[in-house]
């Protein structure tokens, strides 16, 4: 992954620099308006679009929290109540020529008690591989057993 | 990738504790006990001395305004020095008098982090070992915060007892006990109670000023209100072509809504409950923006005699226009592109329309020496919104393109009229006829029809604006904003150091809803929706030769 972005890194930095060139050839004012929005658009990208770290909170009597903290500093969190979880899942999908693997959350639908109303997935832009999702399945899978032995509220199934 | 797990056995009891208690006195917790999720809200802790019946009357008064089931849940002693012997059979005896199960007891040594917390269970069968995990929570922010359902679940009427969210309960809960928190320590009574509020009740005199100034400001307005709709509703404009004129007017529609509006805020009910008060919210501070934006319009443009260099410039556009289709006009009605045509019907049709413009023309000279007064009152109307400025605008396009409307209308109904004429030839002949009469009428009503796009355009960008500034919810993304915690999303959580043996800490902070919902959620109601709905069959209808009504709104019917 790291050598792949090292290569795209090179291949941009000669283009821009031959467009680069161009400009401060034609106009200054465009120039500047070039690199002006350059910096945005990074700027755009840093708070918006790059992940830097993805992380999983799971308690068993509380329920789950999924958080992603961006470049910038910012960190969105989703916070699923233990009550709307029906299980935590490893899926296989076929994209192309491979198959991947990703870890997802299947939340309980209210009406019925076998169905399963959405599917939310984990660790969309870290992407490990299958011997993470395994470890990280396998933890949450006992701490989700617990709850179904210590019964807590009424008219649990 | 880093990987911590802990190991929680048995059943687990949750403590919601609100982070202002951390540094209180020694005395006894009060809260609320939910049974059905093994957990335990505190509301507040009471110091000694106190005398137990007073406790439990003063917590059955509570009880019976506020509907919340408050009672004593169990211990606190924050101790100073070392762990007093004596203090904590003291704190075990008091179990003994407020029977609670289970009693909770927390403990706190100096200024450590951790604190010891423990259950006593007097009455259970089989004694298990309760695993206790701390909560912490800002009483405050809790208490205004107003949780939100995600958008995605619609609100089903059967399963709601069962799943009510256990979040929503320990929120409803910290709301609805407001008036537990309205005795501080200044209070001279028999109990003394510690929560966010205890170091004195908070109050702000502008806002109790504007509370006393709101009720006869309201009669006022209300009075105001009626006088101006009992005017409006009269029989004087209710004849035929006054009441028509209202109905096409743009400027007409967005003083009427916002007459409503005004007639919503000034209303002497209290809002029932959250959408109700956020929509009249809502209304208010959108009100307030779009006359403070009206007064800058107008402060901007009648300087430096804006308004006569806007009178001077407008006649020539006129002429200029006017010329521009003199001569289309004369193109067709010689032989335009080398086409022939029927000569007879071109001069009628081409003298018709001459005509026309040859009016157009003569009305706009006669109104010229008038038309910077008209435009100079017509700008101070600016006051009551820039919405209303932008309507009039609006408004004054259509009325100075309306001669080109009527061409329009014409050209298009007899194009209609060839198309039905044709298509019934079509059916009986089936073959292939060349009409050049069909040629003549076509290339009018495409020229026509491109400047007839132009400003349908224009005035379906202006209407555009006005719904987006009418329906954007002001008050609603300025909180969003500035009290990012009174519109929670969720709720999220963090851990807190750890050490063994101790329970497990957490800090419980508020998730405030993103943008685009608040946007979602809190949008105001608008009257039309033009163009959205239209674009497509506008195409249709102009390639189709139906009519296009340009003031058409959602709530009238087609004909």
């Amino acid at each position: 992954m790291q050598f792949w972005s090292f290569r795209k890194c090179q291949l941009y930095f000669d283009s821009s620099s031959s467009v680069f060139a161009w400009l401060v050839l034609q106009n200054s004012m465009v120039l500047s308006a070039a690199i002006f929005i350059t910096l945005f658009g990074l700027i755009i990208y840093l708070h918006f679009v790059k992940v830097d770290q993805e992380s999983l909170l799971v308690i068993g009597s509380l329920g789950i929290q999924v958080t992603s903290s961006y470049a910038s500093g910012r960190e969105s969190t989703t916070f699923i109540e233990m009550g709307q979880v029906k299980d935590v899942v490893i899926n296989e999908a076929i994209h192309m020529q491979k198959v991947i693997y990703y870890l997802c959350i299947l939340l309980q639908d209210p009406g019925d008690p076998q169905g399963v109303s959405e599917v939310v997935p984990l660790f969309q832009s870290s992407k490990p591989r299958l011997d993470c999702l395994i470890e990280v399945y396998k933890s949450c899978q006992e701490i989700l057993e617990q709850r179904k032995t210590a019964p807590q509220s009424s008219g649990i199934k | 990738m880093v990987y911590r797990s802990s190991r929680i056995t048995a059943m687990v009891l949750k403590v919601f504790f609100p982070s202002c208690c951390s540094s209180a006195e020694s005395g006894i917790l009060i809260g609320r006990w939910i049974s059905e999720q093994n957990s335990a809200v505190i509301l507040a802790v009471v110091h000694f001395p106190f005398i137990p019946v007073q406790v439990k009357q003063y917590l059955s008064e509570v009880q019976q305004v506020t509907k919340v089931s408050v009672s004593v849940l169990g211990s606190w002693s924050n101790s100073k020095q070392e762990k007093e012997e004596s203090l904590s059979e003291f704190l075990e005896d008091l179990g003994t008098i407020f029977s609670h199960e289970p009693w909770i007891q927390i403990s706190k040594e100096g200024d450590s982090k951790f604190w010891s917390c423990s259950t006593l269970q007097k009455h259970s069968n089989n004694p298990k070992e309760e695993e206790i995990i701390l909560v912490y929570y800002d009483q405050r922010k809790v208490m205004l915060s107003h949780l939100h359902p995600p958008l995605a679940t619609a609100p089903s009427t059967d399963h709601k007892a069962d799943d009510a969210s256990k979040l929503s309960a320990v929120f409803d809960t910290v709301a609805k006990s407001k008036i537990l928190f309205m005795t501080d320590r200044y209070h001279d009574g028999p109990i003394k109670l510690t929560h966010w509020q205890s170091d004195g009740v908070e109050a702000s005199i502008i806002v109790e000023l504007m509370k006393q100034a709101s009720v006869p400001a309201c009669m006022l307005l209300t009075f105001l209100l009626s006088l101006i709709s009992g005017i409006c509703r009269s029989r004087v404009l209710k004849f035929w072509p006054l009441s028509f004129l209202w109905s096409k007017l743009s400027t007409c529609e967005q003083l009427g809504h916002r007459l409503q509006h005004l007639q919503v805020i000034s209303s002497n009910k209290k809002a029932q409950n959250q959408t109700q008060l956020m929509r009249k919210a809502n209304i208010f501070v959108s009100l307030l923006i779009d006359v403070a934006l009206g007064i800058l319009l107008m402060s901007w443009l009648y300087r430096k005699n804006r308004i006569g260099h806007l009178a001077d410039t407008l006649i020539p556009v006129a002429d200029h226009v006017a010329e521009e289709l003199q001569d289309l006009l004369q193109w067709l009605m010689g032989a335009p592109a080398g086409l022939k045509m029927n000569r007879a019907l071109d001069q009628v049709l081409g003298r018709f329309f001459l005509y026309h413009i040859h009016l157009w023309i003569s009305y706009i000279h006669l109104m010229s020496p008038f038309i910077e007064m008209i435009l100079w009152y017509v700008g101070l109307s600016a006051c009551l919104g820039l919405t209303v400025a932008l309507c009039i605008l609006s408004d004054i396009i259509a009325l100075l393109t309306f001669h080109i409307y009527c061409f329009y209308v014409y050209g298009a109904r007899l194009y209609c009229l060839k198309i039905y004429g044709l298509s019934s030839l079509w059916r009986l002949f089936r073959g292939k006829k060349w009409n050049v009469l069909r040629q003549r009428v076509d290339s009018c009503s495409y020229d026509l029809d491109q400047l007839r796009l132009l400003v349908v355009i224009v005035q379906g960008l202006i209407h555009l604006l006005v719904d987006l500034i009418d329906s954007l919810p002001l008050y609603s993304i300025i909180l969003r904003l500035c009290r990012s915690y009174r519109l929670a999303a969720g709720v999220k959580f963090r851990v807190l150091e750890q050490q063994d043996g101790k329970p497990l800490r957490l800090l419980m902070q508020i998730n405030p809803l993103s943008y685009g919902s608040v946007i979602q959620t809190y949008r105001l109601p608008t009257y039309s929706c033009y163009p959205k709905d239209s674009w497509t069959s506008l195409c249709k209808k102009l390639f189709l030769g139906e009519l296009i009504y340009p003031w058409k709104h959602k709530g009238e019917k087609q004909d």
